[in-house]
């Protein structure tokens, strides 16, 4: 197989300023902080300057090749680098060190609907967001009703975008994006978007491009669509590619990693949390009917979910409300708990102490959960809320307690049905 | 396996190399530029009726209070011409100035969106929304011809010559446009440069008079201005007789364009490079 792509010692470096958050400057800083230095440089020769600026690598030493046909998921965590590899790929931003080779026409989506414009018509915008994808106007014109198809607007086809419905937006843009046929194809976290039934024949419609042979890189937090769609992973950490091989290794040793490093972080230490900080969480486990630590879960068992906390407060906090919330690997919340659904809400007491969420029969479906507590006192100060406490593994069980282990893993949460049949 | 790497298929992305095949690339992209450009005039002339109405008001209302001031207040010579055609032949030139460094200095920041999501040369931006200006010059030429035959006033025939005067328009607002543009990404307060420049250069411009009221050793000061060669060259092939043609002065302007417009592209490809990363 030919080779299509290959990156040699890749690196990207930004700029980050402590400052401001923004990326830009403003001409009168520039300004006023050369100023400052030419003062200050005339008061105290030699001093040091204050350093505002300070250099980042969003990725480092990057090495790899694709060859023709390769279907390559690239995976890691939030600010891993994924999308600086498709922005240098796909040439939108250039590379501080190394080179990139590349054999064929690139398409690359970073986003779905770039470039629409609200004033301007479903049909117009198909013309323009085309353009601004790479196709030429006679591609749009052939392929034109099919992607109105795809899309389902053809009653809005001369109505402006800006009266479209979030959905019917999103769907167009898709249509528009899903059309494009290059050698190489290039996608961000696009598929997050629409609703499910639009997201199913979005992935069917990626499907159908890999299937057709075009060398494909995928981006999504979304393991069951990579493994699905891909035959091949990147695994991108902190800038770094840290394993690249096949797709269920990749996906694997992905989800192992991000269990064990949320394990690592102190609950107590954590900075990335908000509330007025009367209650601090500061440990939390699970506990099987045995009051032992687990560290998996099976459907169907029943688990005391503790969380201890600190009470900063020093006082007894009346009528505290506790969620506790359940997630799966793609961040959708599957389950939540909350004391006043059932009229619990909490008296915690002045001291340090535990609460415990009970969950009997769990009914979570194998896979890889995460956990939020959200604390609020007299239903207006948020105490604490922290998000991805811990990561646990759902693998087996018996829930329908039929002695059979064979649950299922694409769907999320199991109940008991009774069937009939007349 | 190893890539041919002279051949013409591949594409080599490297550290600090800028493209051997930059112009090949704006080719390639004029699709682009079409579509880019046809977006602005539908918005524009879709948005609101009122905006195509704003295009034939506005110039309009320029030349009645400029006529007033300077040719009824203030007496000064019309060269000939009807003031109120002295001064609309001057609008044309720099109302396609004024616009056309609007749309393109901002341009890149209204888009940022595109910018920092998909890769295109990225002078096709600035230089697309200039279209729009044009597409107002044209509008505003139709109505320079019906204030011409409300004037029984004819045009000499050195009108041929318009385009020539037209041309180094678009080479001043394209400089002006691609450089302040640029700076805009970096520094945001460049954006208020612009009204500034489009306020002021109104006045110094030689809009609601005649070059020729600066007196004589002023002049060739007075034509640092590239706005002075272009709005005398119209007035020049549009008025024709009466109008000199003041030679000194006009190769000032053309230098100071050319210049301006050097260093602009010099500096708008320097820089093109990290917009997506600034934006
Ligand atoms: N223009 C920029 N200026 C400064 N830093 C940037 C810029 N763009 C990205 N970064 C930083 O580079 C790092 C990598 O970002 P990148 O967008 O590639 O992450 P990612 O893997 O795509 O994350 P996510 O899963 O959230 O999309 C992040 O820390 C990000 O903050
Ligand atoms: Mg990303």
């Amino acid at each position: 197989m030919n080779t299509v792509i290959r990156v040699e010692n890749l690196g990207k470096k930004y700029l980050i300023s402590h400052q401001r958050s923004e990326r830009y400057v403003a001409l009168r800083d520039v300004i006023t902080e050369g100023t400052k230095k030419i003062v200050k440089r005339m008061v105290r020769p030699g001093s040091a300057l204050s350093q505002t600026k300070e250099e980042f690598w969003a990725l480092r030493n990057v090495d790899f090749e694709i060859k023709e046909g390769d279907r390559v998921g690239i995976i890691g965590r939030n600010g891993a680098g994924k999308t600086t590899i498709l922005k240098l790929l796909s040439r939108i931003t250039e590379p501080s060190e190394g080179r990139i080779v590349i054999k064929g026409r690139i398409a690359s989506l970073l986003e779905v609907g770039t470039g629409f414009h609200p004033e301007l018509t479903g049909r117009e915008n198909i013309f323009l967001n085309g353009a601004i994808l790479g196709m030429s106007k006679s591609e749009i014109k052939r392929k034109f009703d099919e992607i109105v198809d795809f899309a389902e607007v053809e009653k809005f086809l001369d109505t402006p975008v800006k009266r479209y419905s979030s959905g019917m937006y999103v769907r167009l843009a898709f249509a528009v994006a899903s059309h494009l046929e290059p050698e190489i194809l290039i996608v961000d976290e696009v598929l997050a978007v629409g609703d499910a039934k639009f997201q199913k024949k979005s992935l069917d419609k990626m499907e159908d491009v890999s299937r057709e042979g075009r060398t494909v890189l995928f981006v999504s937090h979304n393991m069951p669509a990579i493994e699905s769609l891909c035959s091949r992973g990147i695994l991108l950490d902190e800038g770094n590619v840290i394993l690249d091989t096949d797709v269920n290794t990749v996906v694997r040793s992905y989800l192992e990693k991000a269990m064990t490093d949320y394990k690592k972080i102190d609950l107590e230490r954590r900075v990335d949390r908000h509330g007025s900080g009367k209650i601090r969480v500061i440990g939390f486990r699970v506990l099987n009917d045995d009051n032992n630590e687990v560290k998996f879960l099976q459907s169907g068992k029943n688990y005391c979910f503790e969380i201890r906390y600190k009470n900063n407060a020093k006082k007894i906090l009346k009528n505290v409300e506790v969620s506790f919330d359940i997630y799966d690997e793609k961040n959708s919340r599957v389950l939540l708990f909350r004391t006043n659904f059932t009229n619990d809400n909490l008296d915690l007491d002045s001291s340090d102490g535990k609460i415990c969420c009970k969950v009997n029969n769990l009914p979570l479906a194998n896979g890889i959960y995460h956990f939020s507590v959200f604390i609020v006192y007299e239903e207006l100060e948020v105490l604490d809320y922290i998000t991805e406490i811990a990561y646990i593994t759902v693998d087996g069980g018996d829930f329908f307690g039929t002695g059979s282990l064979g649950l299922p893993s694409h769907c999320k949460v199991l109940h008991k049905a009774e069937w009939y049949a007349e | 396996m190893n890539m041919e790497e002279n051949n013409k298929d591949y594409l080599v992305i490297e550290a600090g190399k800028s493209e051997k095949n930059y112009f090949r690339d704006i080719w390639r992209y004029r699709e682009l530029f079409y579509f880019l450009s046809w977006r602005d005039i539908l918005v524009r002339y879709k948005q609101t009726v009122i905006g195509v109405a704003w295009s034939i008001i506005r110039p309009i209302l320029t030349m009645v209070v400029f006529t007033i001031i300077f040719g009824k207040i203030a007496n000064l010579p019309s060269e000939n011409a009807p003031y109120a055609v002295l001064v609309f032949v001057a609008l044309l030139p720099w109302q396609f100035f004024a616009n056309a460094l609007q749309e393109s200095s901002n341009s890149l920041i209204s888009n940022a969106n595109m910018i920092s999501k998909i890769y295109f040369p990225r002078i096709i931006m600035p230089v697309s929304s200039m279209i729009v200006a044009l597409v107002d010059f044209f509008i505003s030429f139709v109505l320079l011809a019906i204030i011409m035959i409300f004037y029984k006033f004819a045009p000499s025939w050195k009108i041929v010559f318009m385009p020539l005067f037209l041309f180094l328009a678009i080479l001043v607002s394209a400089g002006a446009g691609l450089l302040i543009s640029a700076l805009n990404v970096r520094y945001r307060d460049f954006r208020y440069i612009v009204p500034f420049i489009i306020q002021f250069g109104l006045y110094v411009s030689p809009v609601g008079f005649s070059s020729d009221t600066i007196p004589g050793k002023w002049r060739l000061i007075y034509s640092i201005n590239p706005m002075v060669g272009v709005i005398d060259g119209f007035r020049w092939s549009i008025i024709g007789k009466g109008v000199e043609f003041y030679m000194p002065g006009f190769i000032i302007s053309i230098v100071l364009t050319i210049i301006l417009f050097v260093v602009a592209i010099i500096y708008f490809r320097k820089t093109e490079k990290t917009f997506a990363d600034r934006i």
